[in-house]
């Protein structure tokens, strides 16, 4: 147990350090306040800026465009990133998730044609998975994929699709044998989102954003060579990617949080509560000190499972109490923000009034989000139940 | 950076595993609950010739030399099979603060007969007041003697010296001298017993470097806080072994979601729990600037988290968890015993915030 750098990742720290100082664009916080597309455009640039510097894929192979560093490396430098105040990169999903999928399970051919423009962002990734009657239940999912000589014909509906409109590309998980059990007929499709037949319709969510879309196939036709993994076994391909999602996706969210704190923090020093500053009130401290510890807890929580993850390779089921800590926390969090603001907590961007120009409004409401999307609070406990503790499948 | 066991830690980890599964059984842990002093003599032997009472002293000493992470290792698993006795008052908490404030004459005196199973020891800090915060101490030495009464002693009655806490200092006391009195409270837990100590102008010897004291209770803490991970652990597996066999409905009752969730929060709570607590114990272990900050966190995050795993174990066994036959109310009491000691959540929350509101803005 060693939780200092080795001389190896302090001097790939220290390397990346110099460079973002150098790169990161400046006040970019406005940026949000551009239109969708030329915000996008913009998260584009400074992902290719990335790429150019040799600093997308930490510990992706050097084949494809990676770097070839540890896992550890890469989870450095997803903190880096958010210590130094950066601008998250563009390709999300082909970069947290898609990638590490066409790495694990994709062919050579499909490695040497994917994963450079995941890197660049020159295309970027969308994932099809849950439909209108399959969320929770992913296995139950309707969309079919029929083989009509060299290729397969995709007809159906996606739902809560991130980036579906900026997306080149979608990783989808259809029906190819309808009379097998539900888990045994899923496959992995890597789809051209310009494919003739693909429609993209935007869903406005509570935040008043369209972040999520609805995607429609119509006798949509797809090369079997784009088929991930094996015909019929997508449900592991699946499960790889979704426990990527669970696994390592948010080490450099701990630092947002400890940043989000940190603010809370320096707010509750200016806001008065009773005639006197917040931060003297033991209740307000009681619930900060709480919310300051839960912070260093998921810190401590990723670094563990980030550990065993690079000992044994995979992303294991335990992942899912990283994704149950972080969502949960981000609700307690923006909780004890609304209550230390009171009534200003509710003004939205664009009130004059509005503390932080509405980020902690925004903030509360997003959170909801959090212990729904990636698989919900519920079915997170569920494979607790199941796969780490070993009880019986309770559905 | 690895925050998983060393190969040495693992065997560490495993061979105490194994030793308390053979020495520590649950019929061996109720016939010393059952008894004033929860001590075993031959218990107490096998254990300094494993030599687990000198784990973290140095060699000079007579001890073996190993960190606070080995420390937490031990007394995690000493928390798993509901370890009775005066280890940890002797080793964790008189110990470590013998090691923070003493002398090397004074370690060779009172930490060489821990080393070597001859002696046990404890730590006097609360009064009536009952406040963990140093600074809420009362009791003061005069020309070296000691006068007043501390409470919620674990273990005073079998142990050799005391150490006790005073406003200018930590001193030791030779627990059968002329005017100490030691009685027992009937604390919750049946495993560590714990004792009124009154003084009455009783002898004592100042430790040199009494302003290890911080340092030696965060130790004492993180080590608590890992045994307290190992009950929770344990609490978990009977719950879990629990949910998969009792079957109503035709099923068992683990295959429910109400109670598989709550089997979850456990294992969350759990795995968070030895997080904090393993952190905790690296950062004392490397001096790290946020060692004190990360024992606090730990401390308060598992008094929580124990009692909440103790909820759900016993609601899950339904009936037979309100039983005194079941284990389970043996290692709920000693979660609340827990809890409290070295500062339950509330008192290491405010702790924090000292630490992290009304430091100075950067």
């Amino acid at each position: 147990m060693d939780l200092n750098l080795t001389a190896e990742e302090l001097r790939f720290r220290d390397e990346l350090r110099t460079w973002l100082a150098a790169h990161v664009p400046k006040d970019w916080e406005h940026q949000r306040d551009e239109s969708m597309d030329a915000h996008f455009t913009f998260l584009k640039q400074w992902q290719r800026t990335l790429y150019d510097g040799g600093w997308a894929g930490i510990s992706w192979p050097t084949a494809y465009g990676g770097r070839g560093a540890s896992l550890m490396q890469q989870v450095i430098f997803w903190q880096e990133l958010a210590l130094a105040g950066a601008p998250p990169m563009a390709n999300v999903l082909g970069l947290g998730l898609v990638g590490p999928t066409i790495i694990a399970f994709g062919t050579d051919a499909q490695k040497t044609r994917y994963l450079r423009k995941i890197l660049s962002a020159e295309e970027i990734w969308c994932q099809g998975f849950s439909e209108p009657n399959a969320g929770s239940d992913l296995a139950g999912l309707q969309t079919e994929a029929r083989l009509d000589g060299d290729s397969y014909i995709i007809n159906g509906q996606k739902v809560w699709t991130s980036y579906g409109w900026a997306a080149d590309w979608c990783e989808l998980v259809v029906r190819t044998d309808p009379s097998a059990p539900k888990h045994k007929g899923l496959t992995v499709l890597l789809v051209d989102m310009k494919t003739p037949g693909v429609v993209v319709r935007p869903l406005k969510q509570m935040t008043g954003e369209t972040e999520f879309n609805e995607i429609f196939f119509r006798d949509v036709r797809v090369p079997v060579e784009n088929v991930v993994g094996k015909v019929n076994q997508g449900w592991d391909v699946a499960i790889g990617t979704l426990m990527h999602e669970r696994g390592t996706f948010g080490a450099g969210l701990q630092i947002t949080y400890r940043r989000n704190m940190d603010r809370l923090i320096a707010l509750a020093r200016e806001v008065r509560r009773g005639g006197r500053p917040a931060a003297e009130d033991p209740v307000i401290r009681q619930k900060l000190a709480q919310c300051y510890a839960e912070v260093a807890i998921m810190r401590a929580n990723q670094m563990r499972a980030f550990s065993r993850i690079s000992a044994s390779g995979v992303p294991g089921p335990e992942g899912s109490i990283q994704k149950i800590f972080w969502s949960e926390l981000n609700q307690r969090l923006q909780q004890i923000a609304q209550e230390l603001l009171g009534p200003y907590g509710q003004l939205e961007a664009g009130d004059p009034r509005a503390i932080d120009r509405g980020a902690w409004a925004y903030g509360y409401l997003r959170a909801r989000g959090n212990t729904i999307e990636a698989g919900t609070s519920e079915i997170q406990r569920n494979i607790i139940g199941h796969f780490v503790l070993g009880l019986p499948r309770s559905y | 950076m690895q925050f998983g066991l060393s190969e040495s830690q693992t065997i560490l980890r495993d061979s105490a595993r194994e030793f308390f599964a053979g020495e520590c059984q649950m019929a061996r842990v109720r016939r010393l609950a059952e008894t004033d002093t929860a001590h075993d003599a031959a218990l107490w032997s096998t254990l300094a010739e494993q030599g687990y009472t000198g784990i973290i002293f140095d060699e000079e000493y007579g001890g073996v030399g190993l960190g606070v992470v080995e420390l937490v290792l031990l007394m995690e698993e000493a928390g798993r099979a509901l370890l009775p006795g005066p280890l940890f008052s002797t080793v964790a908490l008189a110990g470590a603060v013998i090691d923070a404030c003493a002398s090397p004459a004074q370690k060779k005196k009172y930490l060489a007969p821990i080393c070597d199973g001859a002696a046990r020891a404890t730590l006097a800090m609360l009064e009536s007041s009952a406040n963990w915060d140093p600074a809420g101490v009362a009791m003061t030495a005069r020309g070296g003697r000691l006068t007043g009464e501390k409470l919620f002693v674990p273990d005073a009655a079998v142990a050799g010296s005391i150490v006790v806490v005073v406003r200018d200092g930590v001193y030791v006391v030779d627990a059968t001298a002329t005017g100490v009195r030691i009685a027992p409270m009937a604390g919750m837990d049946l495993t560590r017993k714990l004792y009124a100590v009154t003084f009455a102008d009783v002898p004592a010897e100042k430790l040199d470097h009494g302003a290890g004291l911080p340092r030696g209770l965060q130790v004492a803490t993180a080590a608590l806080v890992a045994e307290m991970v190992g009950g929770m652990q344990r609490t978990l597996d009977i719950t879990v072994d629990y949910a998969k066999t009792r079957k109503q409905f035709g099923k068992p009752i683990g295959s429910f979601q109400a109670v598989q969730h709550m089997c979850a929060d456990m294992y969350l709570e759990t795995e968070s729990a030895r997080s904090a607590a393993y952190y905790a114990a690296w950062a004392l272990q490397v001096g790290a600037p946020d060692a004190a900050e990360a024992v606090s966190i730990a401390k308060m995050y598992a008094s929580d988290a124990g009692r909440a795993v103790g909820n759900r174990g016993i609601q899950i066994h339904g009936g037979m968890g309100f039983t005194w036959e079941n284990d389970l109310h043996l290692y709920y009491r000693r979660a609340k015993s827990s809890e409290t000691a070295l500062g339950d959540a509330t008192f290491h929350r405010e702790r924090i915030a000292r630490l992290v509101i009304d430091a100075a803005p950067d």
